[in-house]
């Protein structure tokens, strides 16, 4: 009831208001403190393009080193000065680029590049709301993450370096600055800094539920959301609950590294200055247990959103409803609980206590059924449709076909007496990249297609689409496919140079051969930011309100929506926002009345 | 010069693909949307079913190149080990049949079911009974894995056996340290704040405990026998370590303040793994799995399987660390005539292996 008030009120009160609150609009109030949840999140999305390309052009740079150990490049040094002396990276610098790679990636691009962008932009449209339920909190949100980003990107100029203890920041070595050069000044900008995105995560998480509960049109239910809705929302819960765990982790570890507490030291001592730490009874497990209890809902985080964009995606351009609604949203509810209860399984190796490992094993295998229930439930929205290969379309197929690669390695590593074996070496690297990195980055891709024509009344160029779909799949295949093998070789992450190990001979022409795919996936990409600049201005016009043919409510907003997104009254919604090709009929928005003769309805 | 030159290529070839991008855009517009969707749409549908089969013999090639280099190409060298290598063959059984259906009706789907002239697709939005088979059937292929492999974590974590040789393992920026026993068969007690490279005292031996009276300390190398269960004890002296034994199939980390244990049977000696590997430079590794700082990579330890009567041997030539450390306890060494002269010798000997720490 009272949603039916404020949205009346919204709609009769604030129309007459509405092209008079367009004329006060500075530049400032547009662009910059913009409130309106369409520009937070283009806001969003092109400082995660900035960081992805920062962040691939670390991998670019780490790889080279690991592709051609004993090669000099002379540009290096003219780039990075005295952190790639004669050319070559040194270690402490090869690992800060290895943790800010992670630590950006996982973070800056596919937390809230990607729920940030698509929460923001899709919550008001799909629910048909005029915008968050607090358009301030949520301005605040990307501030917030702004001053994050500004105080990583500043740790790299300082004289000691950015972080390097790698991007979960173990303590000691992340608590002791005569342990790495990294883990001086570095490391605190790098908790300052996580801090800030913790505080942005949690203004924007409350603000996404809030939205979705409180802020849904007329005759919207829960069961009739849209997946990607749903997805949203089980993102902003998990973010939530978990972010401030991590905060907590991080701020006690602040507190060892400054105050002389022993959260996480004991019985350690500093062979550079020969003299034994005074902390005792501090335990430096706790700081995995803290940074993980957030560490592994954070692989939800990232993935969910892809998942639920996969599926709207899927649907409608197989002009087929998607198959097993309650089915989905109940596997994301069940990955959403379960996400909460398999933290551990990163510490099987860590003296954890093997009776309490038994239980994070069935746990975490038991993630593995609603995710093949979701990757079944794919598979049968494709079968018999009428498929589109739009671009969006392709990047959902090459998330599906990613997902499940990458999903199935996973079944090997949660079970502990197998990560016995497996644990940090490339297996896990391959495994966490294709089913958490790549996976995840084609949602993204998926929905900046699939929703460009919103944000921007224009299309992206197809052509280029395309070729930025097949050589980003192929080369993201061809790059951690082998991988695998190097893992089950043994081959222990982070390593700056393998030359010294006779158990890793052999793998040099791997080696090289995967860098020379990863520059060019670096350089395809550039290509799509190309594409994404240059088509804000000159792609082709969107000329239809609903380009893709689809049911759900942003596609009932004008081609360009003001704030407050429809001009008139928001549109009621009757039905689920699947029914594609029923009745004859190739789509029925959510706004149309159910028919007198129509078949049975969801 | 050469750098010069490739990035006008990359930017040619940047601005060929944009401007037939640019063109295809046009044709699109002067042939109609639609005409260009149901083109673009027949060569997309030929990419997606060209890239799974040439995916799937990119599959098969990259294990042809690549099966003969991992570690399952020869059996485990530890007898807890085989274990590892019959569950890792089950499960990548029940994985590999998932993958390979999976990916093949994805793409076969998506080819076969792509928009065609006056095609409808089916609305078909549910059904209990295939939902039910597909959380039924991965629950039960989950079970099996689970049950074998709690199996197995129960046994590699249980109780070490009684008779099984103790070696403590202690891992510092960037190598290991061993220690072993002595003849008493008992570790002496250590407290960090005892420790000083300088003093030959790198594991903070408590010298009141008699017990550490006969233990050995070796930096080099660890020497363990062959066909007896081996139990390591692993510490760590700054940060995170872990003991990454990869041909015996097991990791454990080393964790300042938390020891933790390890333990297995080693089959092979390192003399016939080298026959075995036709490889007459094979050593077993210990390799630092875990951040440890700039020098992780570098963080190698050697173990040398020898058998029994060669590892006793070995173990009875070695000195006491706590003789080094203090000289004039050494029976062997003939009592000092003067303790000026004992000192002297004392600070010698700190000094070269001073030396030998700081070259290493």
């Amino acid at each position: 009831m009272s949603n039916e008030a404020v949205l009346q009120a919204h709609s009769t009160a604030g129309h007459a208001g509405h092209h008079e609150h367009h004329h006060h609009e500075s530049f400032i109030t547009k662009y910059i403190f913009s409130q309106d949840h369409k520009m937070i999140s283009k806001q969003f999305l092109v400082t995660g393009i900035i960081w992805a390309i920062l962040g691939g052009l670390m991998s670019v740079l780490f790889r080279l080193q690991l592709g051609y150990p004993n090669e000099t490049f002379p540009f290096l040094e003219d780039l990075l000065g005295k952190w790639a002396k004669g050319g070559k990276l040194n270690p402490e610098f090869y690992y800060a680029l290895v943790t800010m790679h992670g630590t950006v990636l996982v973070f800056f691009v596919l937390t809230a590049g990607l729920s940030g962008t698509f929460s923001n932009l899709l919550i008001p449209l799909q629910c048909g709301a005029r915008d968050m339920a607090s358009p301030f909190l949520n301005m605040l949100s990307y501030w917030f993450f702004f001053i994050s980003s500004i105080i990583m990107l500043a740790s790299f100029f300082i004289e000691t370096g950015a972080a390097s203890g790698g991007w979960t920041s173990y303590p000691p070595l992340s608590a002791i600055g005569d342990f790495s050069e990294g883990s001086k000044a570095g490391m605190d900008f790098w908790l300052i800094s996580m801090a800030l995105f913790i505080v942005s995560a949690l203004l924007g998480g409350l603000n996404y539920i809030a939205t979705v509960l409180n802020m849904r049109t007329k005759g919207l239910s829960m069961t009739k959301l849209p997946l990607t809705i749903w997805a949203f929302f089980f993102t902003a819960v998990l973010g939530v609950l978990s972010f401030p765990v991590l905060l907590s982790g991080a701020i006690l570890l602040l507190f060892d590294r400054h105050l002389g507490t022993s959260f996480y030291l004991s019985d350690i001592f500093v062979s550079k200055t020969q003299t034994a730490l005074p902390n005792e009874g501090g335990s430096a497990i706790l700081f995995q247990h803290l940074f993980w209890f957030l560490g592994h809902p954070e692989v939800y985080i990232i993935l969910l959103p892809a998942m639920g964009m996969a599926s709207e995606i899927i649907s409608t351009n197989s002009r087929k409803p998607i198959f097993g609604y309650m089915a989905m949203v109940g596997s994301m509810f069940a990955i959403c609980i379960l996400a909460f209860l398999v933290w551990a399984h990163h510490m099987f190796v860590t003296g954890l206590n093997p009776f309490l490992g038994a239980f994070f094993v069935l746990l975490t295998l038991l993630i593995a059924v609603p995710s093949a229930i979701k990757v079944f439930n794919w598979l049968t929205t494709l079968w018999k449709g009428n498929i589109r290969f739009t671009p969006a379309m392709l990047f959902a197929i090459g998330f599906v076909s990613l997902f499940i690669s990458g999903g199935l390695t996973g079944i090997y590593l949660g079970n502990s007496a197998l990560d016995y074996q497996l644990h940090d070496t490339y297996f896990v690297v391959a495994h966490f990249h294709i089913v958490m990195g790549v996976a995840s980055m084609f949602g993204m891709f998926a929905g900046i297609y699939h929703w460009y024509p919103k944000m921007f009344g224009r299309h992206l160029n197809n052509t280029l689409g395309y070729i930025h779909f097949w050589i980003t799949i192929v080369g993201a295949y061809l790059i951690f496919w082998p991988m695998h093998y190097q893992g089950l070789a043994g081959a222990p992450r982070r390593y700056y140079d393998i030359s010294n190990w006779h158990f890793l001979k052999g793998f040099d022409g791997l080696n090289q051969f995967i860098s020379t795919v990863a520059l060019i996936v670096f350089a395809i990409q550039l290509l799509f930011v190309f594409n994404y600049f240059f088509s804000m201005y000159k792609g082709r016009r969107v000329t239809t309100k609903n380009p893709w043919g689809s049911n759900t409510l942003e596609w009932t907003t004008p081609i360009s929506p003001g704030h407050g997104n429809w001009p008139g009254e928001i549109p009621e919604v009757h039905r689920w926002a699947y029914d594609y090709s029923k009745d004859g009929r190739d789509f029925i928005p959510q706004t149309e009345p159910i028919g007198a003769n129509e078949s049975g309805h969801h | 010069m050469s750098g010069f030159f490739l990035i006008v290529t990359i930017a040619l070839i940047y601005l060929v693909i944009f401007q037939i991008a640019r063109a295809s855009e046009y044709v699109g517009v002067l042939k109609g949307e639609d005409i260009m969707r149901k083109q673009s749409n027949r060569i997309n549908g030929f990419l997606l079913i060209a890239f799974l089969v040439l995916g799937l013999i990119g599959v098969w090639y990259c294990n042809e190149l690549f099966a003969k280099k991992t570690l399952f190409a020869h059996d485990s060298a530890s007898v807890e080990g085989e274990r590892v290598d019959s569950m890792f063959m089950w499960t990548l059984g029940i994985t590999g049949v998932v993958f390979f259906i999976t990916q093949i009706l994805l793409f076969w789907f998506a080819f076969k079911y792509q928009e065609k002239e006056g095609k409808k697709a089916v609305h078909f939005a549910h059904s209990n009974k295939l939902e039910l088979i597909w959380t039924a059937v991965p629950a039960i292929a989950l079970t099996v894995l689970v049950i074998i492999g709690l199996r197995n974590w129960f046994h590699f974590t249980k109780e070490a056996p009684a008779d099984a040789v103790v070696v403590e393992i202690t891992g510092k920026q960037f190598n290991w340290i061993y220690r072993y026993p002595g003849k008493d068969k008992v570790l002496g007690k250590t407290y960090y704040k005892e420790i000083s490279d300088k003093n030959n005292n790198p594991l903070g031996q408590i010298w009141s405990d008699n017990a550490n009276h006969d233990d050995v300390i070796e930096t080099s190398e660890m020497h363990i026998p062959v066909g007896v269960p081996v139990k390591l004890i692993i510490n760590s002296r700054d940060v995170v370590h872990d003991v990454g034994l990869n041909h015996f199939r097991m990791k454990m980390d080393a964790v300042p303040g938390i020891p933790t244990t390890l333990w297995f049977t080693p089959k092979y000696t390192t003399k016939q793994m080298r026959e075995k590997l036709n490889d007459p430079e094979f050593v077993y590794e210990i390799a630092c799995d875990q951040m440890c700082g700039p020098g992780h990579f570098s963080m190698r330890g050697v173990i040398v399987v020898e058998e029994m009567g060669e590892y006793k041997v070995w173990l009875a030539t070695r000195k006491p660390n706590y003789w080094t450390a203090f000289p004039d306890k050494n029976p062997f060494i003939k009592p000092a005539v003067t303790d000026t002269v004992a000192t002297k010798a004392a600070t010698t000997e700190v000094k070269t292996i001073d030396n030998k720490v700081a070259k290493n």
